[in-house]
């Protein structure tokens, strides 16, 4: 392909191939602080194509592809192509990864434990991990969170924090502008903004960290924590994870592990500071 | 060297994986994925100096592919469930089959649907069997499943309804429109046993299948992961029994497929270094376009060669159906809004 990139997430070594320098451009901006090691394959491969040769240029739309792909994916405008190899890059993860059990949730650690926030989009698990990340807390994903089934460790997965609508103006008021991508306007997710994590998350990026807590949270309501069985938290979990299936006996084994090990609870909040607070509430009182 | 080249080169033993750089490895990981091929290229390579972060993403899909298999085998056991008690024998066929035989190809070979074959008067039975035990039709148009059932080789896919497997259950091996008639009584009839006690095709049968499935059927998607079947299973089969290539070349020409086998042998010569067998060898300019087609991948695995791909499918069609009847199937697709071109090997 014309324009490439070399990035690595976590344990993930990414490749993306791009008809235009946009997107590329864009992507290298975003990670430019990341650790490389050009010496290392890439593990997954994402391509940024033009569906007919003209649409390079004529009303450019961005089609997604790489190892793994989704059939009738929707293109995206050319002003996206950094969306586009994004949601590329969790496509590849999410469908191709098979060293970690993978969870579609968000976490971040202290003292090398580790919080895991697991919900549907909308739920807050992004912009909590987010805003606890900018305290005392290292941010390890808002995205996956990989569970090794060796050690039962936590990994880490800090890519650009992929910020939406209404968090984007709650983000931006308190770090620097250097670490946010530009605004992508009116995307299919709404309004988009990306932040880098803070330079020691993403230097800490290889430090496994020991599961402590498992929040499920809700935005909206009043303020409540619901402690959570270990059953239901498993089937919770198996519904979060993109490869739990496909690990077949590994990955069973080690989400009844990380489940029987780890104190699960349901947290409602009704905002972000409330929200916070309960997580460090649980924190203090449970978390072993 | 392109990528697909070295996948090859590596796969017959021409490449040394301790001189690639890793700027090779990116291409040959991306074109192994895209072939289907990565954890057979990883059992391949699995006591070769490879690069630590090479080595830890194949010994990923060795895993993967062990579990894979694994879930493969429970769905055999699960149709032998179903169709046992009826009295129904099956064959099982491709994947499923050499995994179930324990061949050299299936390490770390992906498989996809469970295909098997039954005699035909036992369809009927075969499908009821499978419905009750919790199959279910896998939703599609009515044209679709009238043309499965008129002029298959096989049922519509089912899928069962709570492991959400797909199942084909064939009656012979090429489609029943298809220029060739391979001889599907014999086909069963002469099945063997694994240790595990289910039906696989005998070996000379099980390479005329590979090479029918690829040659005489598809479009060549996929057609490196077939060749390598083919090469494998042939490779062991003659070093088995000296008389297998002999075998083979009879029973091919028994169902109507020499020229399929042949051209197989040769192209697993050209591609991954074969011994051809004395008299196998001989001069056919198509081969050229059969690698050509094989090979067409870029360093990122895409397809290239759009037109190359398009003749191949054409191809595909010409050979499974008469060309009157092929002119109106198109124009049914047509009328309906297929998109030809996005379609597998399936009865498009």
């Amino acid at each position: 392909m014309r324009h490439s990139a070399r990035i690595q997430v976590g344990p993930v070594r990414f490749r993306i191939g791009s008809d235009w320098r946009a997107p590329i451009a864009a992507i290298e901006a975003l990670y430019v602080d990341y650790p490389r090691d050009d010496a290392r394959p890439a593990d997954a491969t994402v391509h940024l194509f033009a569906a007919r040769p003209w649409r390079r240029w004529l009303r450019p739309s961005v089609h997604i592809g790489g190892d793994f792909v989704v059939p009738d994916a929707l293109p995206l405008p050319l002003a996206m192509g950094l969306l586009a190899a994004e949601m590329g890059m969790n496509l590849q993860v999410a469908l191709g990864w098979r060293r970690h059990l993978l969870l579609h949730a968000s976490a971040v650690a202290r003292d090398g434990r580790a919080v895991i926030l697991s919900g549907e989009s909308g739920s807050g698990k992004s912009t909590l991990a987010a805003l606890l990340g900018e305290g005392d807390w290292r941010l390890m994903g808002d995205e996956f969170t990989l569970i090794d089934p060796a050690s039962g460790d936590a990994l880490a997965f800090p890519r650009a924090v992929s910020l939406k609508n209404e968090a984007i103006a709650e983000m931006t008021a308190r770090v620097d502008a250097a670490r946010l991508g530009p605004l992508l306007a009116g995307t299919p997710k709404g309004d988009i903004r990306h932040l880098v994590p803070r330079a020691d998350a993403i230097a800490a990026m290889h430090v496994p960290a020991r599961p402590a807590l498992i929040l499920f949270p809700r935005f909206g309501g009043e303020a409540a924590i619901e402690p959570m069985g270990e059953g239901e938290a498993f089937v919770r979990l198996t519904e979060a994870s993109t490869n739990y299936t496909a690990l077949g006996e590994a990955g069973f084994a080690a989400l009844a592990r990380l489940v029987r090990g780890t104190p699960a609870f349901g947290i409602s909040y009704p905002d972000s500071a409330t929200g916070m607070a309960l997580v460090e509430r649980l924190w203090g009182e449970t978390a072993r | 060297m392109s990528a697909v080249r070295t996948l090859v080169d590596l796969l017959a033993g021409r490449a040394d994986a301790a001189t690639l750089a890793p700027r090779d490895w990116d291409g040959v990981i991306s074109v192994a994925r895209a072939e289907a091929m990565l954890a057979t290229l990883a059992h391949h390579l699995r006591d070769t100096g490879l690069p630590p972060a090479v080595a830890a993403l194949f010994a990923d899909q060795r895993a993967a592919a062990r579990v894979a298999q694994a879930q493969a085998l429970w769905e055999v056991e699960m149709a032998r469930r179903a169709l046992a008690p009826q009295g129904i024998e099956f064959v099982l066929l491709k994947g499923a089959a050499y995994a179930a035989a324990g061949l050299s190809c299936s390490e770390g070979r992906q498989i996809g649907d469970l295909d098997i074959l039954v005699q035909a008067l036992d369809v009927r039975r075969a499908e009821n069997a499978l419905l009750n035990a919790g199959w279910e039709w896998v939703k599609s148009d009515p044209y679709d499943d009238f043309y499965y059932r008129e002029h298959m080789h096989e049922l519509p896919p089912l899928i069962h309804s709570v492991r959400d497997r797909m199942i084909d259950v064939h009656h012979t091996i090429l489609p029943l429109t298809h220029r060739k008639t391979p001889d599907a009584l014999a086909l069963v009839g002469d099945a063997v046993a694994t240790v595990d006690g289910y039906a696989v095709l005998c070996p000379e049968d099980m390479a005329v299948h590979c090479a029918a499935h690829m040659i005489a059927d598809g479009d060549l998607q996929g057609g490196l992961r077939n060749l390598w079947d083919f090469h494998c299973l042939t490779r062991d089969f003659a070093s088995a029994d000296p008389g297998y290539w002999g075998k083979l070349d009879g029973r091919a020409a028994m169902h109507g497929l020499r020229g399929a086998a042949h051209r197989s042998a040769r192209l697993a010569r050209d591609i991954y270094g074969a011994v051809l067998p004395p008299g196998w060898d001989r001069h056919d300019p198509a081969d050229l376009w059969f690698r050509r087609r094989l090979l067409a991948r870029d360093d990122w695995g895409r397809q290239t060669d759009f037109l190359l791909q398009q003749a191949f499918y054409i191809r595909s069609h010409w050979m499974r159906m008469p060309p009157l009847m092929l002119a109106k199937h198109l124009w049914t697709k047509w009328r309906k809004g297929h998109n030809p071109a996005s379609r597998g090997t399936s009865s498009s």
